[in-house]
C-alpha cells in the first residue's frame, strides 16, 4: 500500500464525516450564505476548537464575497487550502542524524501511546538498518516495563531497565551511557504518561531531561509529545504547557484510525509551529506514518 | 481560557444590569459566551445547541431576579439544567442477583480500564465483598501482567491463566474459578477498542452474553473531543452500556465530554477518576460538573444566594417604588440588611466577575465601615425623617449625627448621596437599585 493510500485509509472516516457533511449541505447547490453555518459546524465537530474555525470561516467568506467561491468544489479547494497552509511549515520529517546517539525522548499524558509510538519508531529505524535501544523511564504504571520489553522482544532489540518505581532520571542516566558505550544510533526513552498540571511530575521530566544532556551533549535531540486524535481542547493545553516546560520539537498525534478528527493539530500547529512527525493510524507495528501536510489537508476536503 | 471568558462575560454584564424579564434580546450575548464555554469545554456541537435551543425556550419570559442580571440569572438556568442532565449523585454499583455478579470493563485504547478495574475492586471490598479481577486483553502487550500486578499491588486475587489465549474462554474459566473459590464479585477487564471496529465489538458482545453482567461499564477518558457521542453512542447501541466512568479529571480538562455521553445514551456518570492511584475514585457530583464545564461557579452561586436571601414579593413591591420614585431611607435600610445577609462585601464583589477589575481599588474595610455608619445615621432618624428625608433640616441633622454617634459631616454626605441617586434613579426605569447602591457606597 502507498503512503499516500495509507494515509488516506487512516483518515478516510475523519475525511468521510467532514466532507460527508460539508457534501450533504452543499450538494450541487451554489454557494450561498446558509451554507456557512453548516461549514462551521463541520469544522467544529473536528476538534479544531472556535479560533481555528473563525480563522477558517473568515476566509472562506472573504474569498465568497470576491466571487472565488462558487460551488461545493470550490468551497473544498479553499478549505483544503487553508487547512494545508497552516500545517505546511509544521511537515517536517523525524531524522536522526544530528547525534550519535541520537536521544528520542518520548512524552504525553496518560494512555495516549506513548509506548506503542516507540515500538514503531524503533521498527522505523530498525529497519533502515539502525541500531536502535530503548530506555524504560516509565517505572510508575504497572507492567509498563514489561509491556515495552514485549515490543522489543519482538522487534528484537535491547532495553536498559530497571525495577518497577526506581529513579526514571536514572533509567534514563543509564540507557544514554549504555548507547554511548555500545554504539547505537538511536536511543527511545520511554516515560509514563503525564497530565500537564502536575508540577511535581513536569519537575520529574525536566530532571530527566537535564541528566540525559548532561551525559551526552545536545541530547536528547527530539523531544517527541504524543497526542490521541480523540482528545478534545485539552490537547492544546498539552502541546502549550509540555513545550513550555520541555521544549517539545516534534509532535505524533495517535489514533487517527478512529472517528475522532485530531482538528486540534490545526491551533497548536498555528500557534506553536512544532513539527509534526508522524500520525499513528493502528496498533500493528507499522501502523505509523510520516505527517504530511498537503495528504492530510487532501485527504480532509478531498 | 477561562481568563478569557471571565472578561467576556464581565463585558456582557456590564450591558445587562437592570431587571425585568428574561428576554431574547437581554440573553442575546450571554447565550452566545454560554454556547462559547459549552464548546470550548468539548460539548459536541450539535449537543450545544440543542441543548441551549430548550433552555432558552424555558427561560424566555421568566422575571429576574432584582440582585442580578439577566445575564447572570440566565447562567444559572443553564447550570441548572445541566445538573438536570447530568443526572443523580452517586448511582451505586449494582452487584446484585446471585453470586458470582460480573462487572465488564469496556472502552477506547488507553482510557483507563485497567486502573479502573483495580479502582473498582477497593471500592468493592471496602462494601464487603469479594471481587475477583479477570484480564481479558490478550491483545495488548503486557495488558494481563499490568492487571496481575495492579492486584498484587492491592491484594485482591487476578485470575491469570497464561494458557487461555481468547476473551471469551478466559470469562468461563475465570468464572468457574470465582465460583468454586467463593468469590462473589468478577470484575472483568477488556482490551481497548474502537467503537467501529466491527470484528473487536463482537468480540466484546459474545463476552457479555456468557457473563450475563449486572453493569457494563463505559471507562471514557474525560478529555474526549467532539467525538465522545460517537464513542458512547456506538458502544451503547452495539452492546448496551448501563454506566460511564469517567477518567483523568484530575487534569484541566473542562470536561464536556460529561455532557455528550449523558445527552446521547442517557445512562448515568457512576464514577470519576481523578488520578493514577487506586484510591482516585470519587462519586459523581452533577453539580460540580456543571460548573467546571461552565467555567462559571462564581455567577452560579451568587445567584443561588441571592434567590435564598430576597423575598420576590419584596422584590416586586421595592420595584413599584422605585418606579413611582417612593424609594425611602427605610427601604434602603432594608436594602442594607438583606444585602449583609448575602456576605461580607468584599466576598459578594468577589461574586461578581466584573468587578474583580476594581476588586484592589475597594478598601473593603472601609467601605463595610462605611455601611455600617449609614445604617447607624438611619437608625436616628424617626420614621418620618425616613420616609420624607425633605423635613431634615439643619437642626435635625445635628441630632441625628449625635444620635448615630457620626459627625453632622456624615449626615450631610449621606443625605446628598441620597437625594443624588433619587435624581439619577428616576432617569433610570430600569436597574435604579443597583444604580442608587453604587451611588452610595461606591464613591
Ligand atoms: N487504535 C489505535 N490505538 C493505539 C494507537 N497508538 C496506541 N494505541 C493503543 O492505545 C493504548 C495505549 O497505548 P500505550 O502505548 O500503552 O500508551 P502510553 O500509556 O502513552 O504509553 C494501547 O492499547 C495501544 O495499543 C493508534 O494509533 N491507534
Ligand atoms: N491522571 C490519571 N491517569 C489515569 C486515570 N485513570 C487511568 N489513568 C492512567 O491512564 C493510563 C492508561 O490507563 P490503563 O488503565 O492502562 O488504560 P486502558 O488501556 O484503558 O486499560 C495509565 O497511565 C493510567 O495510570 C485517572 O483517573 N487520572
Ligand atoms: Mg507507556
Ligand atoms: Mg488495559
Amino acid at each position: 500500500m502507498g503512503l499516500f493510500e495509507k494515509i488516506k485509509n487512516g483518515l478516510a472516516k475523519t475525511r468521510d464525516q467532514l466532507v460527508t457533511q460539508i457534501e450533504w449541505v452543499i450538494s450541487g447547490k451554489p454557494v450561498d450564505e446558509s451554507v456557512f453555518d453548516e461549514i462551521e459546524e463541520a469544522i467544529i465537530l473536528s476538534d479544531a476548537g472556535l479560533e481555528t474555525t473563525e480563522i477558517l470561516m473568515t476566509s472562506l467568506k472573504e474569498r465568497w464575497k470576491r466571487g472565488q467561491v462558487k460551488t461545493s468544489e470550490d468551497v473544498k479547494k479553499v478549505m483544503s487550502e487553508e487547512v494545508e497552509r497552516m500545517l505546511s511549515g509544521v511537515e517536517v520529517p523525524a531524522t536522526a542524524n544530528s547525534g550519535k546517539p541520537f536521544v528520542i525522548l518520548c512524552i504525553g499524558v496518560n494512555g495516549v501511546g506513548k509506548t506503542t509510538t516507540i515500538a514503531k519508531i524503533a521498527n522505523i529505524y530498525a529497519a533502515a538498518g539502525k541500531k536502535v535501544l530503548l530506555g524504560a523511564c516509565d517505572t510508575f504504571r504497572a507492567a509498563a516495563i514489561e509491556q515495552l520489553q514485549t515490543w522489543a522482544d519482538r522487534l528484537r532489540i535491547d532495553v536498559v531497565k530497571h525495577a518497577e518505581g526506581s529513579d526514571p532520571a536514572a533509567v534514563a542516566f543509564d540507557a544514554t551511557k549504555a548507547a554511548k558505550a555500545r554504539g547505537i544510533d538511536v536511543l527511545i526513552l520511554d516515560t509514563a504518561g503525564r497530565l500537564h498540571t502536575k508540577a511535581n511530575l513536569m519537575e520529574e521530566m525536566k530532571k530527566v531531561k537535564r541528566v540525559v544532556g548532561k551525559e551526552l551533549e545536545g541530547a536528547p535531540h527530539e523531544t517527541l509529545l504524543v497526542v490521541d486524535a480523540t482528545n478534545g481542547q485539552n490537547a492544546i493545553a498539552q502541546a502549550k504547557t509540555f513545550n513550555e516546560a520541555l521544549s517539545i520539537t516534534g509532535i505524533v498525534i495517535t489514533k487517527l484510525d478512529g472517528t475522532a478528527k485530531g482538528g486540534f493539530l490545526l491551533p497548536i500547529a498555528h500557534s506553536l509551529k512544532i513539527p509534526v512527525r508522524y500520525v499513528g493510524v493502528g496498533e500493528k507495528i507499522d501502523d505509523l506514518i510520516p505527517f504530511s501536510a498537503k495528504e492530510f489537508s487532501r485527504a480532509l476536503f478531498e | 481560557m477561562f481568563e478569557k471568558l471571565q472578561e467576556r462575560l464581565e463585558a456582557t454584564f456590564k450591558k445587562l444590569r437592570g431587571y425585568g424579564k428574561l428576554t431574547e434580546d437581554n440573553i442575546k450575548e450571554t447565550l452566545r459566551e454560554v454556547r462559547v464555554a459549552l464548546l470550548e469545554a468539548d460539548v459536541n456541537f450539535r449537543i450545544a445547541k440543542e441543548f441551549l435551543e430548550k433552555v432558552k425556550e424555558k427561560a424566555l419570559g421568566e422575571d429576574v431576579l432584582m440582585s442580578v442580571t439577566p445575564g447572570q440569572q440566565f447562567i444559572k438556568i443553564v447550570y441548572d439544567e445541566l445538573c438536570e442532565l447530568l443526572g443523580a449523585t452517586n448511582k451505586p454499583l449494582d452487584v446484585s442477583g446471585s453470586p458470582p455478579v460480573s462487572i465488564i470493563l469496556v472502552g477506547l485504547q488507553g482510557s483507563g480500564k485497567t486502573t479502573t478495574a483495580g479502582k473498582l475492586a477497593l471500592v468493592l471490598r471496602k462494601k464487603g465483598r469479594r471481587p475477583l479481577l479477570v484480564p481479558s486483553d490478550i491483545y495488548r502487550p503486557a495488558a494481563i501482567e499490568q492487571l496481575t500486578k495492579v492486584g498484587k499491588q492491592l491484594n485482591i486475587p487476578t485470575f491469570a491463566v497464561p494458557q487461555l489465549k481468547e476473551p471469551l474462554a478466559i470469562c468461563k474459566e475465570a468464572k468457574a474459578y470465582a465460583m468454586k473459590n467463593g468469590f462473589d464479585t468478577m470484575i472483568v477487564d477488556t482490551a481497548g477498542r474502537l467503537h467501529i471496529n466491527d470484528e473487536m465489538v463482537n468480540e466484546l458482545v459474545d463476552q457479555k452474553k456468557f457473563l450475563n453482567p449486572r453493569e457494563t461499564l463505559l471507562v471514557l477518558d474525560a478529555m474526549t473531543g467532539q467525538d465522545a457521542v460517537s464513542i458512547a453512542g456506538t458502544f451503547d447501541a452495539k452492546l448496551g452500556v448501563d454506566g460511564v466512568i469517567l477518567t483523568k479529571l484530575d487534569g484541566d480538562t473542562r470536561g464536556g465530554a460529561a455532557i455528550s455521553i449523558k445527552a446521547v445514551t442517557g445512562k448515568p456518570i457512576k464514577f470519576i477518576g481523578i488520578g493514577e492511584k487506586f484510591d482516585a475514585l470519587e462519586a459523581f457530583y452533577p453539580e460540580r460538573m456543571a460548573s467546571r464545564i461552565l467555567g462559571m461557579g462564581d455567577v452560579v452561586s451568587l445567584v443561588e444566594k441571592a434567590q435564598e436571601v430576597f423575598d420576590e414579593r419584596q422584590a416586586k413591591d421595592l420595584e413599584r417604588k422605585l418606579r413611582k420614585d417612593e424609594f425611602t431611607l427605610e427601604d434602603f435600610k432594608d436594602q442594607i440588611k438583606q444585602m449583609k445577609k448575602l456576605g461580607s462585601l468584599e466576598s459578594i464583589v468577589t461574586m461578581f466577575p466584573g468587578f474583580n477589575k476594581v476588586k484592589g481599588m475597594i478598601n473593603f474595610s472601609e467601605a463595610e465601615k462605611d455601611i455600617k455608619r449609614v445604617e447607624a445615621i438611619i437608625n436616628s432618624m424617626t420614621m418620618k425623617e425616613r420616609a420624607h428625608p425633605n423635613i431634615i433640616d439643619g437642626s435635625r441633622r445635628v441630632r441625628i449625627s449625635k444620635g448615630s454617634g457620626t459627625s453632622v459631616n456624615d449626615v450631610n454626605n449621606l443625605l446628598k448621596r441620597y437625594m443624588e441617586a433619587r435624581k439619577m434613579m428616576k432617569k433610570l426605569t430600569k436597574g435604579g437599585m443597583k444604580g442608587l447602591q453604587r451611588q452610595l457606597f461606591m464613591r
